[in-house]
């Protein structure tokens, strides 16, 4: 008996927890459809979530397209299909490697950081300050991060990308003595514009994912310190795990017709 | 009779299993201040968050000026919360912005007024709680009194019709909290409205309270003037005010 009551109350707290995070986004919609936008805060939030993430999101791209070309270049020569190189290496970053390496990244750092702050604001009241004086902390504390991280992650995407391609070119020259010209011929030829926008669309779905998830957790946040600190590991994790899930069924959908 | 600005109509609040509150019933006189006392874990704060909607009765109903605002949605409560004015325990000031953007929040959001008579509002607000000049910085930069204060200008600058104040002297010196009880009183005199404290302290609360109620075991068991309830011959109450640990409250 004790086995149901266990399943049933962990399929209870999973739908309220999933309703909970569909109201968050619906709400913040309303909000964002209404132009109710807080355009400082905005840009500041593009600036800390998005701009101050440049760094990590260069380190990790480049040497991802550093090691791709390292596993694929060598062998690609050795079979004759070195000048097919360049295409892999862009094929794969610009439709999954940029958008979900990128959001894995950016969901650490990011994700934890709302999570982490919205925690704090609860256990100090702030949450309950801003709605004491007649202010939706949907409105003042989640639009904003989210309008600015739907903006920030595909250009960090975007960058990503190039930096991966960049990397992995570096690294075929190097290992593999495949020139920059040929490089560039296979990624041009190989990589439809068309799959980069859908790698785009993809990060736009992921920051959804991430602040959804990051401020769900910080404004649900119970129990004080240990509470904030569960709250941030809880929002990176789900958030990574729905990033993975996510990826899956947009690059099914997405690239279902073209292979 | 006096006409009131609150009732709660035998509420019971609960916190997952534990029940804090069981059929409480409270009347908030329309331009008093009405102090609640008792016990650390009593549920003093819920009452003050009941009164503004951020606490929802699990039963039973919450009125602010005649309207029941128990089952209101978050949007219907906009309005009333801007009518109440909240002093939180430790402030609740937003750590991100100066002392000035905190205090002017609320005119920016819900006014329309001009940044220069939003300063003018701010300043005027922080001169009435005694702080000037302290517009510019962080709360991390003042003191536990000064922050409180800082708080207490946010919670009356929209010139509310209520002001909650969540334990406004806990933990400050004698003199500060003489110059934070003397600040409420004026402020309920400047804005000609209503007042509810809480609090354990009793000097504070001898010194300002039109009306005194005890909360015990989730349910209100005097109310009163301060001389009434002083000479309650409730024996709970009386261990309560004398501060003895002999008596019928279980320690």
């Amino acid at each position: 008996m004790s086995v149901l009551e266990d399943v049933g109350r962990d399929t209870s707290n999973l739908l309220e927890y999933a309703g909970g995070v569909a109201n968050l986004v619906a709400e913040s919609a309303t909000f964002i459809g209404r132009l109710r936008i807080r355009v400082n805060e905005t840009f500041s939030q593009a600036y800390l979530l998005g701009v101050n993430s440049w760094a990590i999101v260069l380190l990790t791209s480049l040497f991802t397209g550093m090691v791709f070309s390292l596993e694929s270049a060598v062998q690609a020569v050795q079979y004759g299909i070195g000048n097919l190189v360049g295409g892999v290496v862009a094929f794969t970053t610009a439709r999954e490697l940029g958008p979900m390496l990128t959001a894995v990244v950016v969901a650490g750092r990011a994700g934890a950081a709302i999570a982490a702050e919205f925690g704090s604001m609860v256990v100090t009241e702030q949450i309950e300050a801003l709605q004491s004086l007649g202010l939706s902390p949907i409105r003042m504390l989640v639009v904003p991060r989210l309008v600015a991280l739907v903006v920030m992650l595909p250009l960090l995407t975007v960058f990503a990308d190039i930096i991966s391609v960049l990397g992995g070119m570096v690294v075929a020259q190097v290992y593999a003595h495949i020139s920059y010209d040929s490089f560039m011929a296979s990624v041009r030829s190989t990589l439809p514009f068309a799959d980069l926008l859908r790698g785009l669309f993809k990060s736009l779905v992921f920051a959804i994912i991430i602040v959804a998830i990051g401020s769900y957790q910080g404004l649900n946040t119970r129990g004080g310190a240990a509470g904030v600190g569960k709250a941030t590991t809880g929002a990176v994790v789900t958030s990574i795990i729905l990033i993975f899930i996510f990826n899956f069924a947009l690059s099914y959908i997405l690239f279902r017709q073209n292979g | 009779m006096a006409e009131l600005w609150a009732r709660l109509d035998n509420v019971r609040v609960s916190y997952g299993r534990k029940v804090v509150m069981q059929n409480l019933s409270l009347d908030i006189v329309d331009g008093a201040i009405t102090c609640i006392i008792g016990l650390s874990g009593a549920g003093k704060s819920t009452i003050l968050r009941l009164l503004n909607g951020l606490k929802r009765p699990d039963s039973g109903r919450v009125f602010v000026k005649g309207r029941d605002i128990s089952q209101l949605k978050e949007r219907e409560l906009i309005p009333i919360r801007q009518t109440i004015g909240f002093a939180f325990q430790f402030a609740a000031l937003f750590d991100s912005l100066t002392i000035g953007e905190n205090v002017a929040l609320p005119l920016r959001e819900h006014t329309k007024l001009s940044d220069h008579e939003i300063d003018e509002r701010v300043s005027e607000s922080l001169e009435t709680v005694g702080l000037a000049n302290v517009e510019s910085r962080f709360p991390s930069e003042l003191s536990g009194g000064m922050v409180k204060r800082a708080g207490f200008a946010r919670a009356v600058i929209t010139n509310p019709q209520c002001v909650l104040y969540d334990e406004p002297t806990t933990g400050l010196d004698p003199i500060i909290t003489h110059i934070l009880t003397n600040t409420i009183k004026k402020l309920r005199d400047r804005l000609n409205g209503t007042a509810v404290v809480v609090s354990h302290d009793l000097p504070s609360i001898y010194l300002m309270a039109d009306f005194v109620a005890m909360l015990f075991e989730g349910a209100i068991i005097a109310y009163g003037t301060v001389d009434e309830v002083r000479q309650s011959p409730n024996p709970i109450v009386q261990q309560f005010l004398q501060g003895s640990e002999v008596g019928p409250i279980p320690i």
